[in-house]
């Protein structure tokens, strides 16, 4: 799936401002975990420039499907049930096709399955809440899932996380990797999340929160939500290959 | 007014959270059997070509405490400097591997082979090194870095040789431990701050 003359060259510096700087006070847990120094900035190299590749032979057939993947299909999970679709671009946008997409989340109550979620939501004993798929050749990508419960998390007296849906993304380079979260259309919580807030450009923050989209839902069945996603791109310039300056 | 350019901005990253286990390595967050094993469970294969090593360190935060609940990925050449994927790597090297910090003594553990050193585009060499993406809660994007080793020549390395200060240079050393053990600690602020990069 990679091509080289497209999928191998130096990567475009990252435009750090679209991001969360590392320290926020309203999110607590930044205060020791951010650094200090600056990043040290520099051109990407052949290690940034190429990363993992994962073929559709590692996929199983139920490994898109949230609602049926934990049971290997016996019983499906309690919750609304919605499709999350999108595409895979980079910032040249061109398709990112045959990349791996990681999901992870909540089930319908807000607890997640982890050794050390102790929140009193109950286990919904059909659902792991973890799936993954590859991107086809236009870099659009589709799972089926239940919509996550909003939950309480330890932070300031009473901080509720928003619906939302983790994201890992690969790309074609090390360079490009990516984890996110996704949001949902019209959830209040969103404006009071200090995770979210983490964002500090609205229109950023924004292209987390993915659309219902109805046509792309299934009458009587589920509905389905929006979520486009652009990685790193690559530089692409005639004059690529002449030393710098000339 | 001007022309709008056709490029779009990257998505915003967020934090991988404290779960980001159910995602990544779903056995590690006590969830075995959805996938027949976790991703990036191995960075060699039996049999892989050159010095096998293992390194263990710790992702200690502002007041010197390990991260119980950091994820780790890695990303590496071979020993002769090829990375997977490209013609002659050696098949037996995935380079790419997933571990967290252990939920009780906050250390990882990375088993792999030691890399060879890489060329660069444009001429020049890159000191055997490999590169490290750190995720946990708390942190808003991942962190990059990449251990380099002791007992390399790391001289005339392009990355190194842009630090201007020794003793942060001295971050991105893995030290020898005995025979084919490093220890490698990444210190996210304080002093001795390890060196991230922006990349």
């Amino acid at each position: 799936m990679t091509d080289p003359a497209r999928d191998q060259g130096p990567l475009i510096p990252r435009n750090r401002a679209a991001h969360p700087p590392a320290y926020d006070v309203d999110y607590k847990t930044t205060v020791a975990r951010s650094p200090r120094w600056p990043l040290l900035s520099l051109q990407s190299t052949p290690t940034e420039e190429t990363g993992p590749t994962f073929g559709h032979a590692l996929l199983g057939p139920l490994d898109n499907n949230l609602i049926l993947n934990f049971t290997h299909g016996a019983a499906p999970a309690v919750g609304e049930r919605i499709r999350v679709h999108g595409q895979v671009l980079d910032e040249n946008a061109r398709p990112v096709a045959g990349t791996l997409i990681e999901v992870w989340q909540a089930n319908a109550g807000g607890r997640y399955r982890h050794i050390k979620d102790s929140y009193f939501a109950p286990l919904d004993p059909n659902f792991g809440g973890c799936g993954r798929t590859i991107t086809d050749e236009n870099g659009c990508y589709e799972f089926m899932t239940i919509r996550p419960g909003a939950y309480p998390w330890p932070n300031r007296a009473n901080d509720w996380r928003p619906m939302h849906i983790h994201f890992s993304i690969f790309g074609t380079g090390f360079g490009q990797r990516l984890i996110s979260q996704m949001y949902f259309q019209g959830d209040p919580l969103i404006d009071l999340c200090p995770i979210a807030a983490t964002i500090k450009s609205r229109s950023q923050l924004d292209r987390l929160v993915a659309p219902l989209d109805m046509a792309a839902s299934r009458p009587m069945d589920y509905l389905a939500y929006k979520f486009d996603i652009v990685l790193r791109g690559r530089r692409q310039t005639m004059f690529e290959n002449q030393p710098e300056g000339m | 007014m001007v022309q709008p350019l056709a490029t779009l901005t990257e998505t915003p990253s967020q934090t991988a959270g404290p779960y980001v286990h159910i995602g990544c390595i779903p056995s590690f967050a006590g969830n075995p059997g959805i996938y027949p094993e976790d991703l990036g469970k191995r960075a060699i294969e039996d049999g892989a070509r050159g010095e096998i090593i293992t390194i263990t360190g710790s992702v200690l935060d502002g007041t010197g405490w390990a991260l119980r609940d950091a994820m780790l990925e890695s990303w590496q050449a071979d020993a002769r400097g090829l990375f997977p994927g490209q013609p002659g790597a050696d098949p037996m090297v995935n380079g790419f591997c997933r571990f967290a910090t252990d939920g009780d003594s906050g250390e990882f553990t990375l088993h792999t082979v030691k890399p060879g050193a890489v060329p660069l585009r444009d001429g020049g060499m890159q000191a055997p090194h490999i590169a490290l993406w750190i995720t946990a809660r708390g942190i808003n994007t991942g962190l990059q870095t990449r251990i380099y080793f002791q007992d390399e020549d790391n001289s005339a390395d392009p990355l190194l040789a842009r630090i201007e200060q020794r003793p942060r240079l001295d971050t991105l050393i893995a030290q020898n431990a005995g025979v084919g053990q490093y220890r490698f600690d990444i210190r996210l602020q304080g002093a001795d701050e390890t060196v991230f990069l922006d990349i």
